[in-house]
């Protein structure tokens, strides 16, 4: 068999936003989504990144284990690891054969039965749900929010740990009526036990001067602390 | 032997032999719970705060020293009691015979003192001067007997900071025995030992302990006398936790009044004083409060201890550290824990009395602690930047559990071990020198073996090795040899007779070396390894520069490849120093510590094949230079884990700065990291952290406008400074180390 190698964008040996507890995170290369907030547009390219294999990033991961604790482990993020499915998969299972804690960052966007083998090893999924609107979703992600949401129920289905993510855009999604659908997701698919809001950022400007590419959502300013507090609190 | 001070107190051989650890371990009580008993701060503990942070305020608006006394040299009994408010104060004793005032104490070499003065506009009296012109000091006995390669040595920087020009420190009494036993029983137990050395021949050793005996007990005698002046009969042991509290003090004070060596550490005392209050507090003759109250005045006064220093040394150890280093916490021998609830009142000095570098509050830390303990000490680095981490999974197997931290990172059994110090080598200058055959473009200054610049249009790796070894090797001898010079000099002209006193008279001794610029020598000997350098030559055909090609493995980034040339390159270094005998049959130590002097360091280094540019700084202590990690910050940890506590017995220091959003979202989490962190690293056998949580943005805002942060405490390297204390160079190269952010 021919050995699956993944391309990867970054790593970094101490991530403490993307799941839970201290974590060993890989950023893959290749999204086929271009959210206008994304700030990763570096990792969007497919063809890019630096070649692994699966050993690689499972023996590299296994140096940091001391540190997880309880609640750390590996995230593979991007990009989209969904594109890498196989190549995830195996980073995955030999990750679980090693006793490391396995999580997915994605938006959900593939679920096809390569993804379904990789959700078989996955013991924690961040699923972005970028708005509830699917106008919204159509317009600023730019497929349709039956994806994520299929995603979901998959996920529900196979009783796999699920923290519900969404970026507060303000002017987009920094509404009552937005966080409340988030809340009813949340309720009706009983594998969510966590729902993060992140403030929209804007540090990736940067990057995108680098790549001579304009930033969709430049003119968008940060949420303020109150408003992220008060959204917070509706939760 | 009984006392009825002891009363209540669990018996144990503490009674018939001077033995701590003994009654340590058969009268405490292991507290597993969280901080919520802790009391905070009475009225009087902020009224008194209040006038010592005006003090602090206008020792800051004088240029750093308050006054100094030029008329007295400092000694147990030469000062009045001085007092900051004496009816409101529960601990008492000050250095001189006013808060923050600085004594003269020139027996480790008048030239410095008489500096020090000057740099801050005052004068040493003509009656000191006239007493000393008849006197050798350390400093004179010294450069009696340097050679000239050692003075070559010491002008060239390839060794700096030497302890030849006052005390050398890093000695640490064992002060609860006053407390314990009462000074009339040390004296006896003195007594005791020197009639027995009538047992021995007498050779140059045993008549040097003898006189060293006379000396120890006479100075008991002064400190009983000290403590009378202030209204205290410390002959017998203490009755009761302020007693316990007191008597302590007064034993560390005796030495910052005899001795003004660099770091002049406290030991362990936390614990032990918690089995006084745990005795009063059942009686019902102390409340939480009282407790709290007790412990921070005793802190109030070690935050006001001060030596009289020179800019230069400022340059070395910036932001004027005591190195009041109090160990906290660990595990016994016997699998409990050594935490009690008085490791927590500790630790919340820094609530009731605001954060503060000193003194330098050590955790030693265990996979073991207690999860409350371990919780409760990652919200104190959160909130306060102001303790460090060091490694007793490490440590206790060789040093028992009884053990303590001198200055930053130095292990040794509290009274039973004492250390020679001794600096440190500048690794990188030597590279430099080694390439150039003997000579150092910085200083213009041939020194070492002497033979051709190495040759060659590219830097060949077996080469290089082959002619650093050698220079390594010259240096280690040379190196033992300087500081064997400079520790007998200190015993025979500057002894430590009170600290001496506090110790077993059969001591064992460590030497301890150190290195520095280690990044940038395992990061220069990667690039002429894995990329092509080329050196550049000046009109004389010395190397000044390199032109380096291609990319190489930087130290950092938890590569094998440039991590163990880092690792090696200590077991090197140690394996050379072995190789020549110590003064006094020393055990040969090394550690991986700056200090602050890595700025210094740099400023006298010319470029390196690395990319560092000619004076920039190094990396602090076993750091990655700044900014060369690439894969985050546990990445970086492992490299530094990697170095072998074996071969670097007096630490390895790694200072960790990082911004609160990369820590986690919530306090919660950020706690919960913290301490996932540091189990993480000490599981890999590392051995010491600095951990700061703050953003780069304060302390550049605390750069522009200084008056408005008086309070910032960061870590530095193995301690802890107010951030407006350090110069302004120092300041800008803290800014410009590595922070670990958020992505």
């Amino acid at each position: 068999m021919k050995e699956i190698l993944g391309r990867v964008h970054s790593i970094q040996s101490m991530g403490t936003l993307d799941g839970p507890g201290v974590r060993f995170v890989v950023f893959l290369q290749g999204c086929s989504l271009r959210c206008k907030c994304c700030h990763n547009p570096d990792t969007w390219e497919e063809g890019g990144g630096t070649l692994y294999t699966p050993e690689q990033i499972a023996e590299k991961s296994l140096h940091f284990k001391e540190y997880f604790g309880h609640d750390g482990g590996i995230t593979l993020s991007g990009g989209e690891p969904l594109l890498q499915a196989d190549f995830t998969c195996e980073v995955f299972r030999l990750c679980h054969e090693k006793g490391i804690n396995t999580c997915l960052d994605t938006s959900g966007s593939v679920l096809d039965d390569r993804v379904k083998k990789l959700l078989s090893v996955t013991d924690r999924v961040l699923l972005d749900i970028k708005y509830t609107d699917d106008a919204l979703y159509q317009e600023n992600v730019g497929c349709s929010l039956n994806l994520p949401l299929n995603f979901l129920r998959y996920l529900n289905e196979q009783k796999i740990a699920t923290t519900l993510r969404q970026v507060i855009i303000p002017g987009l999604n920094d509404n009552r009526e937005n966080i409340e659908k988030l809340k009813a997701l949340a309720k009706d698919h009983a594998c969510v036990d966590k729902v993060e809001l992140l403030p929209f950022k804007k540090i990736c400007q940067t990057k995108y001067d680098a790549m001579g590419i304009e930033f969709p959502f430049a003119h968008i300013p940060t949420p303020d602390k109150k408003t992220m507090d008060e959204l917070e609190s509706l939760l | 032997m009984k006392h009825e001070n002891w009363t209540g107190f669990t018996e144990g051989i503490w009674q018939d032999e001077i033995n701590v650890r003994d009654f340590i371990q058969k009268n405490y009580k292991e507290y597993k719970g969280d901080s919520a008993f802790l009391a905070s701060a009475t009225d009087r503990t902020k009224e008194l705060m209040k006038k010592v942070q005006e003090l602090f305020a206008l020792e800051q608006k004088r240029g750093g020293v308050l006054n100094v006394d030029t008329e007295t040299v400092s000694s147990l009994t030469s000062y009045e009691p001085g007092y900051i408010d004496k009816e409101n104060e529960i601990i008492v004793g000050l250095q001189t015979n006013h808060p923050l005032e600085r004594g003269i104490n020139p027996f480790g070499g008048m030239r410095m003192v008489r500096q020090a003065c000057e740099a801050y506009g005052y004068k040493v009296s003509d009656k000191i001067e006239e007493e000393f012109r008849f006197r050798s000091t350390h400093n004179d006995g010294v450069f009696r007997a340097y050679t000239e390669e050692m003075r070559k040595a010491r002008s060239s920087h390839v060794i700096t900071g030497l302890p030849d020009a006052y005390g050398r420190g890093r000695i640490i009494g064992d002060y609860r025995r006053v407390a314990l036993y009462g000074v009339d029983r040390l004296i006896e137990e003195k007594v005791k030992d020197k009639k027995n050395l009538a047992n021995y021949d007498f050779n140059a050793d045993t008549i040097r302990l003898d006189e060293e005996l006379y000396k120890q007990i006479d100075f008991l005698g002064l400190l009983k006398k000290m403590a009378a002046m202030h209204g205290f009969d410390i002959s017998a042991p203490a009755k009761n936790a302020k007693e316990a509290i007191q008597w302590t003090y007064f034993g560390y004070l005796a030495a910052i009044k005899e001795q003004n060596g660099a770091a002049m550490s406290l030991g362990r005392v936390s614990t032990f004083f918690d089995i006084y209050i745990e005795r009063d507090l059942a009686l019902g003759i102390l409340t939480e409060e009282e407790a709290q109250e007790l412990m921070d005045d005793f802190v109030i006064k070690l935050r006001l201890a001060r030596h009289l220093r020179t800019p230069e040394y400022n340059e070395l150890f910036g932001g004027d550290p005591m190195w009041i280093t109090e160990a906290v916490g660990g595990m016994g021998e016997d699998g409990r824990t050594l935490v009690t609830k008085n490791s927590f009142r500790m630790l919340n000095t820094l609530y009731t009395l605001g954060s503060s570098p000193e003194p330098n509050l050590t955790i030693l830390w265990s996979a073991q602690l207690p999860e409350n303990f371990k919780r409760f000490c990652a919200k104190v680095s959160a909130d306060t930047d102001s303790i460090q981490y060091e490694n007793d999974d490490l440590m206790r197997p060789i040093y028992g559990d009884d053990y303590a931290i001198a200055c930053c990172v130095s292990a040794m059994k509290i009274g039973k071990q004492m250390q020679f110090f001794g600096a440190r080598c500048n690794l990188a200058k030597l590279l430099l020198i080694a390439l150039n055959g003997g000579y150092d473009t910085s200083s213009n200054i041939h020194i070492g073996p002497q033979m051709p610049v190495m040759a060659g249009e590219s830097l060949d790796f077996d080469e290089v090795m082959k002619r650093f070894d050698t220079y390594i090797s010259w240096i280690s001898r040379l190196y033992v040899n300087t500081m064997n010079i400079i520790h007998y000099m200190h015993d025979k002209y500057a002894y430590e007779k009170i600290q001496m006193a506090l110790h077993d008279t059969e001591v064992e001794r460590l030497m301890a070396f150190g290195v520095a610029g280690l990044s940038v020598v395992a990061d220069s000997l990667s690039a002429i390894k894995y990329a092509k350098v080329r050196p550049v030559k000046n009109e004389e055909g010395f190397i000044t520069g390199f032109e380096t090609e291609g990319d190489f493995p930087k130290f950092g980034n938890d590569d094998d490849r440039v991590d163990l040339i880092a690792k090696d390159m200590t077991h090197k270094v140690i394996t050379e120093l072995r190789k020549t005998e110590t003064y006094r049959n020393a055990v040969h130590t090394l550690s991986v510590l700056t200090i602050t002097s890595n700025v210094m360091y740099g400023k006298n280094t010319a470029a390196t094949p690395d990319g560092r540019a000619a004076g920039d700084p190094f990396a602090p202590g076993a750091n990655p230079m700044h900014n060369r990690e690439e894969n985050g910050a546990l990445a970086s940890l492992n490299s530094v884990a990697k170095i072998s506590y074996d071969d670097c017995r007096d630490g390895i220091s790694n200072t960790f700065s990082i911004t609160p959003d990369a820590l986690g979202r919530t306090e919660e989490e950020r706690i919960a990291n913290l301490v996932a962190i540091l189990d993480g690293y000490f599981a890999k056998k590392a051995h010491h952290i600095n951990v700061n949580v703050l953003h780069r943005e304060t302390l550049m805002k605390a750069y522009e406008n200084p008056e408005a942060y008086p309070n910032l405490t960061i870590r530095v390297s193995g301690y802890a400074v107010n951030f407006c204390k350090l110069s302004r160079e120092q300041q800008r190269e803290v800014i410009s180390r590595t922070f670990h952010e958020a992505m």
